[in-house]
């Protein structure tokens, strides 16, 4: 049994499950949606500033989604003792721990695609820069954030106040991800400056904590 | 050992009732351009030495209780994380204090020592959020984890504030360049009476965790004994699943 | 004058939060102590 074989099999089994109930599919939709428009209210869409503005606002939004999804990540495993059951196959950690990664990763990737023209619409974006540097900023930087709030998510598992424990880890960890989503992005629609930096800031980030998460996710997943 | 601790902590309010006369006295000239609120710097930059050098300590131990599963590594950690976020404290609110009359602005959002030094205690903080609400029988293991990601990102957001700052210039809070050799020896001279300071505020909070450590023992054995459950503070019981 | 005032804020700051941190070690220590003799006595 490799580990590929393992992750895939997980990673299935949970697109499975999530497409039959679409449960955090649909209360993430809903919720991004929800900061869109109170983001339009919050900050005049209309004005000069919007563009630079803009980058700061879809990355918090999709932040935010992304900490609803992270938060049940989780939850299934605990119910009929699933994580046990992990615990003590044969299987491991990193298997389980990728899986829920690129589980995750696919989840908020769609939330994105769907929110994305919803701010193009409320904003009346165009993009003045390099428009296909969106694609590596968008694909590093949710990497950056999944990768880490998966692991703090089985952190959390653990803690009285399980839900407000996840963004209280998550957030100060993600703060250079954070800055370099939301500078690459707004280099990217302002044109201003070149994003290269903030790409290769990313891909660094993601390498460093996808290292340190595979290295140490056995000792979180044995802690009772 | 404990006879040392009055001892000590009397030489040590001397050494730093000393080092406050130079810092406010005539030992060191007034800054040309600042005058004298740049005194400011005598209690601002040894604290954030200081602050970083627990840190230092905490990633260390933190390693250490990864390697070796040594308890004494693990009250390190958590002392170390504790005094290193008091001080760190004191330098967030100095920095603000010491910018407002220099530049007229509280926070300069591409300041990247005092940017910096906010995630870093941002980073503790939920190292010590972590370590006061987790009910796992390993929360030293998990507390370690996410003190060696703290670690890890400390240079990260270094590198994405000074990038960030080449882009968008900023305005420096708290100086650079040379120093009048003068200030240095004051400077030097204040940091060592704080490493003193914190030495003993160390020393007393991990008498504290012993303290702490036994009652939590004593409260296992009386329950054990009893048979009765008994009235802990402790949440021993884990989550039902 | 006017910015001799932040100078003393600083300082005094700084150990307004030192005394308070040091306060609350002093306050626990008191509480354990307390636990610890009540424990003595039951047994």
């Amino acid at each position: 049994m490799s580990c590929w074989s393992v992750t895939l099999a997980t990673l299935k089994k949970d697109i499975r499950l999530e497409w039959r109930s679409k449960d955090a599919l649909n209360s993430m939709l809903f919720f991004s949606l929800l900061v869109v428009v109170i983001f339009a209210f919050a900050f005049d869409p209309l004005a000069e500033e919007s563009r630079q503005i803009a980058g700061g606002l879809i990355w918090v939004a999709f932040l935010f989604a992304a900490v609803v999804a992270l938060n049940q990540t989780w939850a299934r495993e605990l119910r009929n003792q699933v994580l046990d059951a992990y615990r003590v196959s044969p299987a491991p950690a990193n298997a389980l721990f990728l899986a829920k990664a690129l589980g995750n990763f696919i989840f908020v990737s769609v939330l994105e695609a769907l929110m994305a023209p919803l701010f193009v619409v409320f904003y009346n974006l165009h993009v003045l820069g390099p428009a296909w540097q969106l694609i590596p900023i968008a694909i590093l930087g949710t990497w950056a954030l999944v990768v880490n709030g998966t692991f703090f998510a089985a952190m959390s598992l653990r803690t009285r106040s399980r839900e407000i424990m996840l963004p209280l880890l998550l957030f100060p960890i993600s703060i250079p991800a954070v800055l370099g989503m939301v500078a690459g992005t707004t280099a990217v629609l302002t044109g201003d400056n070149p994003a290269h930096f903030y790409i290769v800031l990313l891909l660094t980030y993601d390498v460093v904590f996808t290292t340190a998460c595979l290295a140490l996710f056995e000792t979180v997943l044995h802690a009772e | 050992m404990k006879r040392l601790f009055p001892i000590l902590a009397v030489l040590t309010a001397i050494f730093l009732a000393y080092a406050l006369h130079l810092a406010l006295g005539k030992a060191t000239p007034t800054d040309a351009q600042q005058g004298d609120v740049y005194r400011i710097i005598y209690y601002h930059v040894p604290s954030a030495w200081t602050a970083f050098l627990l840190f230092s300590i905490n990633f260390v131990a933190s390693i250490t209780y990864l390697i070796r599963r040594k308890p004494k590594a693990d009250m390190v950690a958590l002392v170390s994380a504790e005094v290193g976020v008091v001080f760190c404290t004191i330098v967030l609110v100095t920095g603000p204090i010491w910018a407002r009359p220099v530049w007229g602005i509280w926070w300069a959002p591409g300041d990247i020592r005092l940017t910096s030094t906010l995630v870093l205690w941002l980073i503790y903080l939920s190292y010590l959020v972590l370590r006061r609400f987790s009910t796992s029988a390993q929360t030293q293991m998990l507390a370690a984890a996410l003190a060696v990601f703290g670690a890890l990102d400390v240079p990260l957001v270094y590198f994405s504030i000074w990038f960030f700052r080449t882009q968008h210039p900023q305005p420096v809070i708290g100086g650079g360049g040379s120093m009048d050799p003068r200030m240095l020896h004051v400077l030097l001279i204040n940091w060592l009476a704080f490493l003193c300071f914190a030495f003993l505020v160390c020393w007393s909070r991990y008498r504290l965790e012993l303290l702490h450590r036994e009652v939590e023992e004593a409260h296992a054995m009386k329950s054990l004994q009893s048979r009765a459950p008994a009235k802990t503070s402790l949440p021993l019981n884990r989550s039902p699943q | 004058m006017n910015a001799l005032k932040f100078l003393f804020a600083a300082y005094i700051a700084t150990w307004v939060i030192h005394a308070f941190y040091l306060g609350t070690l002093v306050r626990r220590f008191g509480r354990l102590h307390r636990q610890l003799q009540e424990l003595g006595k039951e047994k």
